[in-house]
């Protein structure tokens, strides 16, 4: 049993095969898409292996401390570059091969045109797998 | 686990134990497993309510007649049952039975072969442990709805599985050692649970290899305290405070493992427990019986054919005949087994070349599977790097964040 992150990005992996933005979709190819991620969603949670998902906003911010008084906020001048996470999964797994066939589906939540965005999802594991028994 | 038993408070410890058996007399009466499982829980949650004030004097009649009552409740409430009901009406009132052998047949069928090793797990600790759906999901840090999907899913797949069929022991035994691995997170100790349910299996069953995956645990669950440091941080084997080690357990193992190698019937838990026993019988690091143990690994490559046990009898070979033949034979493994780095940062360090065990130990905290141990791994990079030149420059043990 092995947690997994399922990380989808907006950019900072590979190049996607099929890159249409989703505002120059029709209505029903977004609606299909939606239902298709939450059917998704309600299958893992019959089978026993979801544990959290999450969709995140593209604006995010870079901050770190810079001593005393308030951190500085960048957008940097890698805004166009930098890695942009769209959201998460986090499945509960018998083993990486069961997330690989699980991340496999999920990039195959239908686009424009209804096929298959085949879009690229990154998959980490969690530091948590059970140590196996050493001395 | 919850706290010790106080006054007007259940005996859980009592309550889980018994938890098998009546899951078991409600289906030898007739009910199918998945129902008797549902109406055996309600059961529990109705003795947590009922007992602290007036608790029977027969707690395992009093399940089995609570059990029961709420699986003709639930079997009336659906009239396209009604058949199956009137079936169960008709059943005759149990004999004595067997309840030693009802047990067995529970564990058995919570670790189908047909089930994914996670949910013979969830089924085994529901069905057999007695424990809560929320325990359950709490050890595993997984939702209750998660949990509660993974336990129904398996109870229907083996809902058809007939109870009367002899299963496979081994089976069994890993789904136990999978839990016993788990160790404790949430209010469950895992490790105590498995070894209390491998305890009832022994109890339930005469077979070498139980009695060696039992001591086997006991074995490893006797030198947890000394295992880790107070702020969770990794402490080796060589430098653990033996006197922090649980004797009694020890004993015990050491004793059921001799009982279960006297009959001559060689397993790998009785195999991996002799390893461990050996550890455990050395009052100093420097005691330990390396060419026994290595010995012994030979056992279990020949048993088992593991590529783990080929890269731990490397370790033990290392200490047993020098750095050299622990790397000569690591030399013959597939370096991208789990902890193959690791080992070879150990060897290499051992054998005096420092920066490539360093360098080594790096890529082993990569590689970790787990957080204590890529904590370890770092430190064990820096502990060497801090002796060498070069700290600034670029290097595949710097790390970001």
């Amino acid at each position: 049993m092995a947690k997994y992150l399922l990380l989808k990005h907006y950019r900072g992996g590979p190049e996607p095969r099929f890159d249409v933005p989703m505002d120059r979709w029709t209505e029903q190819e977004i609606s299909d898409h939606v239902q298709y991620m939450s059917d998704f969603a309600a299958r893992l949670e019959s089978t026993g292996e979801y544990v959290d998902g999450q969709a995140l906003s593209p604006a995010g911010t870079f901050v770190r401390y810079d001593g005393e008084g308030r951190p500085p906020v960048t957008d940097g001048p890698f805004a166009e570059t930098k890695d942009l996470i769209a959201g998460w999964m986090v499945i509960d797994v018998d083993d990486y091969d069961r997330a690989l066939e699980l991340a496999g589906e999920l990039s195959a939540a239908p686009g424009a045109g209804g096929k298959p965005l085949e879009e690229w999802l990154e998959i980490r594991p969690f530091l948590t797998q059970p140590p196996t028994v050493t001395p | 686990m919850t706290s010790g038993l106080g006054p007007g408070e259940v005996d859980e410890p009592l309550v889980r134990a018994l938890t098998p058996s009546v899951i078991g007399v409600l289906v030898r009466r007739g009910a199918d497993f998945a129902a008797a499982e549902d109406a055996v829980q309600d059961a529990l949650l109705e003795a947590v309510r009922t007992w602290p004030p007036s608790p029977p004097r027969d707690p395992k009649a009093w399940l089995v007649a609570v059990a029961w009552r709420r699986f003709l409740d639930a079997t009336r409430a659906e009239a396209s049952r009604r058949r199956r009901e009137e079936r169960v009406e008709d059943e005759p009132p149990p004999g004595p039975g067997s309840p030693r052998d009802d047990t067995l047949q529970l564990y058995f069928l919570c670790a189908h072969p047909s089930l994914s090793p996670a949910s013979a797990v969830a089924l085994t600790l529901r069905a057999v442990g007695g424990l809560s759906t929320r325990q359950i999901a709490q050890a595993y840090l997984v939702p209750e709805a998660t949990m509660a999907q993974r336990i129904s899913r398996a109870k229907r797949t083996v809902s058809g599985v007939r109870f009367d069929q002899p299963g496979d022991v081994a089976t069994v035994l890993r789904v136990l050692y999978l839990v016993f691995n788990e160790g404790y997170s949430g209010d469950v100790d895992l490790a105590a649970e498995a070894i209390r349910l491998t305890r009832q299996l022994a109890g339930t069953i005469d077979h070498p290899e139980v009695a060696g995956l039992l001591a086997l645990m006991l074995l490893h669950h006797a030198r947890r305290p000394a295992r880790t440091a107070p702020d969770g941080s990794l402490v080796p084997l060589a430098e653990q405070d033996r006197d922090r080690w649980d004797v009694r357990r020890v004993a015990e193992g050491i004793a059921i493992l001799q009982a279960a190698l006297a009959r001559d019937r060689l397993g790998e838990f009785q195999a991996q427990a002799a390893i461990a026993a050996l550890h455990a019988d050395a009052r100093t690091a420097e005691e330990t019986d390396w060419v026994q143990i290595v010995e012994w690994y030979d056992e279990l490559v020949r048993l088992t054919g593991s590529p783990i046990a080929r890269l731990n009898r490397a370790v033990a070979l290392g200490e047993a005949d020098g750095a050299r033949a622990g790397l000569a034979a690591l030399a013959e493994l597939d370096p991208a087994l789990p902890r193959y780095a690791a080992v070879a940062a150990h060897l290499h360090e051992r054998d005096g070349d420092v920066a490539g065990a360093a360098r080594l130990y790096a890529e082993a905290a990569h590689r970790a599977a787990d957080l204590a141990e890529r904590d370890h791994l770092t430190r064990q990079a820096a502990r060497l790097n801090a002796g060498q030149p070069g700290r600034d420059g670029p290097g595949p043990a710097r790390r970001r964040g």
